[in-house]
């Protein structure tokens, strides 16, 4: 019988052929085929990624996977990052931790972000895995240099230490001192999120001259112009580098000591930091600006016409990240000067101010769709837009995958016709057929859903704030995208008839995200009571949901799939909607 | 009536269902809070007022002898909108506030012992450690390293300011802005 074909295959020969699977989609298609396969896929899986860490609890990964070597974890949604979660929320990694300690000694990666890290964390951490190599803590919170010192000096192995845009309760500079001396593995580090103004530079120095495959280090503020020569020469090999503050009293010998020793780092490709800059200085970089991919000079306050000197020595730029004080013009000078340009990212420098300050509108980012064939990812505030912009934009860049684009006066038509911005939406949603990521902004009526919901079938990501009319619009995206995994939606008039219509949906997707909407605290709990896959949970900081009619809408819900059931780490503001007559809290 | 939700069928309520709205509570619109509130996300920066006491050997004090004023308000702001990060906004928010005053934010320094007291301008540096230089190189003297838990150790000069409330406070604790 030809039955017995699939178990012909000796073990260590799948194990082989499945070592060279290395996505995630496809190693859980491999496991999807028969018993066989997934059992042995499950012991040579290494590589485990978890999008919502309540989506799973650590003890089923654990059973699952028993042979980690590498987990990344998501905690907070997104939403986070602009204050709307509350402290306390959650997203704590120990539970992870003090599992993992058990289960994978052998554990080497560890990727967090938006997550609560606590030093005990970090200490366990240390303690824990014997050949730990990568900590990165994207966007977390929760600890200090300590935790840090911890790491340092325990982890004998340890390639890369990566703090991205992290919280750091800043005790002392002296942590860096804990690497040992011994210690040459670096690879990576970046600091540059520590707010302190100490950092151990002479044991900073001594890190960076003994580790010679360190490929990426991002200073912090704290180290100053004058410093970056010597750290650059002891690491000429660098090929991501971010300074400290850029900004001094020009000097010349300060200057050519500089510039000197950036000439020096042949294989420099990425630059960052910039913090307070002082234009004099950049010329400094000119000798590897043809070689630069990528720059981020979004917290440095220099104006265009230095903005445009620098961009034009950079034709090999990939990837810019820029106040919006580049202006119009600069974009322009970018659009003709870096024709490989994929990823643009224009920031506000006054976002608060009633006036605009800069001349800056829709007119850089035409030219820049228009000038840069390869534009894929675009992030761009600004305070104007029209819907011929974006259809312009739309025809001339079918292939953008990323479009977030923030008009800051909420409710801004376009400023032209005075009509909502609809059309220029959907031209995009309609032209470019790759899309995964998209931010609405400005007035937005229910047809912009419409769009969405037809043409949006490779999003993956919305985005939507202040706009629609009625559930309808919700309606049309629940029903319409059918790649949809996050949907994070503030200030806008959706309520349950939609929800509830598409509840099966949000079990097909990581979650939702709804504040100020219109969704009634009833319809959370039937969600809660039908939908047992679903973890509802609502916030509400003020008073518990059910002091009020149960047609009362909530402030904020949150609404992810989850195999884990209801979490028990939910702070008094956080209800989760349960079975038939009981609200767990 | 209640209004119940049925969606084992897939559901038309779309197109066919009466509109009756939710009953408010207490109102006839559904509400929808909105939370306009003003958010500060920078810690209170206390006025440099007068300069400031000593410690062990030598002191060195600051007082600052304009007002500053306060950046024009800006409208009322809406809880995490524009969605920008809160480093981002602590980072714009310092340089806004140099570009809108101007001129240099000078307060005055002494030095136990010195026979005259000098004038320097906070604007011009980026941070602690740069101010802390300058002022080892004005008046040639070392303060030492600072750390949160033990302020200035290694050194017999320690910098002080003396802050709104008139208390004489150790420079280092705050934020730089």
């Amino acid at each position: 019988m030809q039955k017995k074909m699939a178990y012909s295959f000796p073990d260590e020969v799948l194990e082989q052929v499945f070592s060279f699977i290395q996505s995630d989609k496809d190693r859980n298609a491999v496991s999807l085929v028969c018993k066989s396969w997934d059992e042995i896929e499950r012991w040579c899986r290494r590589k485990v990624f978890i999008g919502n860490c309540y989506a799973v609890s650590p003890r089923m990964v654990i059973r699952r996977f028993p042979e980690v070597r590498s987990i990344k974890l998501k905690g907070k949604p997104h939403f986070a990052d602009f204050n709307l979660v509350p402290d306390g929320w959650g997203g704590y990694v120990l539970p992870w931790i003090a599992e993992m300690a058990g289960a994978y000694p052998w554990l080497e990666e560890i990727r967090l972000k938006r997550m609560v890290v606590t030093d005990e964390s970090l200490e366990l951490i240390a303690k824990s895995f014997k050949n730990f190599k990568v900590l990165v803590l994207f966007s977390c919170e929760g600890f200090s240099t300590d935790g840090l010192a911890a790491i340092a000096a325990s982890c004998k192995n340890l390639r890369e230490l990566d703090l991205r845009e992290s919280e750091v309760d800043d005790l002392s500079g002296h942590w860096l001192a804990h690497f040992p001396e011994t210690c040459t593995s670096l690879v990576s580090l970046n600091i540059s999120c520590l707010r302190s103004d100490e950092v151990s530079f002479s044991a900073l120095e001594r890190l960076v001259g003994r580790c010679p495959n360190l490929r990426s280090l991002r200073l912090n503020r704290a180290v100053t112009l004058d410093k970056i020569a010597n750290i650059l020469r002891r690491a000429p090999q660098l090929v991501d580098f971010g300074t400290g503050y850029y900004a001094a009293e020009l000097q010349p010998d300060v200057f050519s000591n500089l510039a000197g020793a950036f000439s020096s780092c042949k294989e420099l490709k990425s630059l960052s930091g910039f913090w307070d800059v002082v234009p004099a200085y950049l010329p400094a970089l000119y000798s590897i600006c043809p070689r630069l991919t990528s720059l981020n000079l979004s917290y440095a306050t220099i104006q265009s016409p230095d903005l445009i000197k620098l961009v034009s020595h950079c034709p090999r730029l990939q990837r810019l990240l820029v106040l919006d004080y580049v202006e119009d013009s600069g974009l322009e000078e970018l659009a003709s000067s870096c024709k490989d340009l994929q990823e643009l990212r224009v920031f506000p420098s006054d976002p608060f101010g009633a006036e605009p300050n800069v001349s800056l509108t829709e007119q850089g980012l035409v030219a820049v769709s228009l000038g840069c064939p390869k534009l894929r990812s675009v992030l761009y505030f600004c305070r104007r837009m029209s819907n011929a912009a974006l259809v312009t934009i739309a025809q001339n860049r079918p292939n953008l995958t990323r479009f977030r684009l923030c008009i800051i006066e909420p409710k801004t038509p376009d400023y032209l016709t005075l009509e909502p911005l609809d059309v220029g939406f959907g031209a995009i949603v309609e032209h470019c057929k790759d899309l995964r990521r998209l931010s609405l902004s400005g007035l937005l009526t229910d047809h912009v859903f419409e769009y969405s919901g037809t043409y949006g079938k490779k999003l993956e990501m919305l985005s939507v704030a202040f706009a629609g009319d009625s559930d309808l619009g919700l309606h049309h995206v629940l029903s319409g995208c059918e790649s949809l995994r996050k949907l994070e939606i503030r200030d806008c008039p959706f309520g349950d008839k939609a929800l509830l219509a598409n509840a099966a949906k949000l079990e097909t997707m990581r979650s939702l995200w709804m504040s100020s909407c219109a969704v009634s605290f009833g319809a959370c709990k039937l969600l809660g009571q039908k939908m047992p896959k679903l973890n509802v949970e609502v916030i509400d900081e003020t008073e518990p949901p059910d002091s009020r009619p149960e047609s009362c809408p909530v402030d904020k819900l949150y609404i992810y799939r989850s195999v884990a059931g209801p979490r028990f780490d939910m702070p008094p503001f956080v209800w989760t909607m349960g079975e038939a007559v009981r609200i767990l809290h | 009536m209640e209004r119940r939700v049925n969606y084992e069928n897939d559901l038309n309520l779309m197109a066919t269902e009466p509109r009756s709205g939710l009953p408010g509570c207490g109102d006839d619109e559904p509400q929808r809070k909105t939370n306009p509130s003003i958010r500060n996300n920078k810690r209170t920066v206390p006025e440099i007022s007068e300069v400031s006491s000593s410690e062990s050997n030598s002191s060195i004090t600051m007082s600052g002898s304009d007002d500053q004023d306060s950046p024009p308000p800006a409208k009322e702001q809406v809880v995490g909108w524009p969605p920008i990060r809160s480093n981002r906004k602590n980072c714009l928010q310092s340089s806004k506030r140099n570009e809108v005053e101007g001129m240099g934010m000078y307060v005055k320094v002494s030095v136990d012992g010195a026979p005259y007291l000098r004038k320097i301008d906070l604007k011009v540096y980026g941070g602690y450690p740069q101010l802390l230089k300058a002022l080892e190189n004005m008046f040639k003297l070392t303060i030492g390293a600072y750390s949160k838990r033990e302020g200035y150790n290694g050194s017999d000069n320690a910098p002080t300011y003396e802050d709104k409330d008139g208390d004489w406070m150790l420079v280092g604790d705050v934020p730089w802005e």
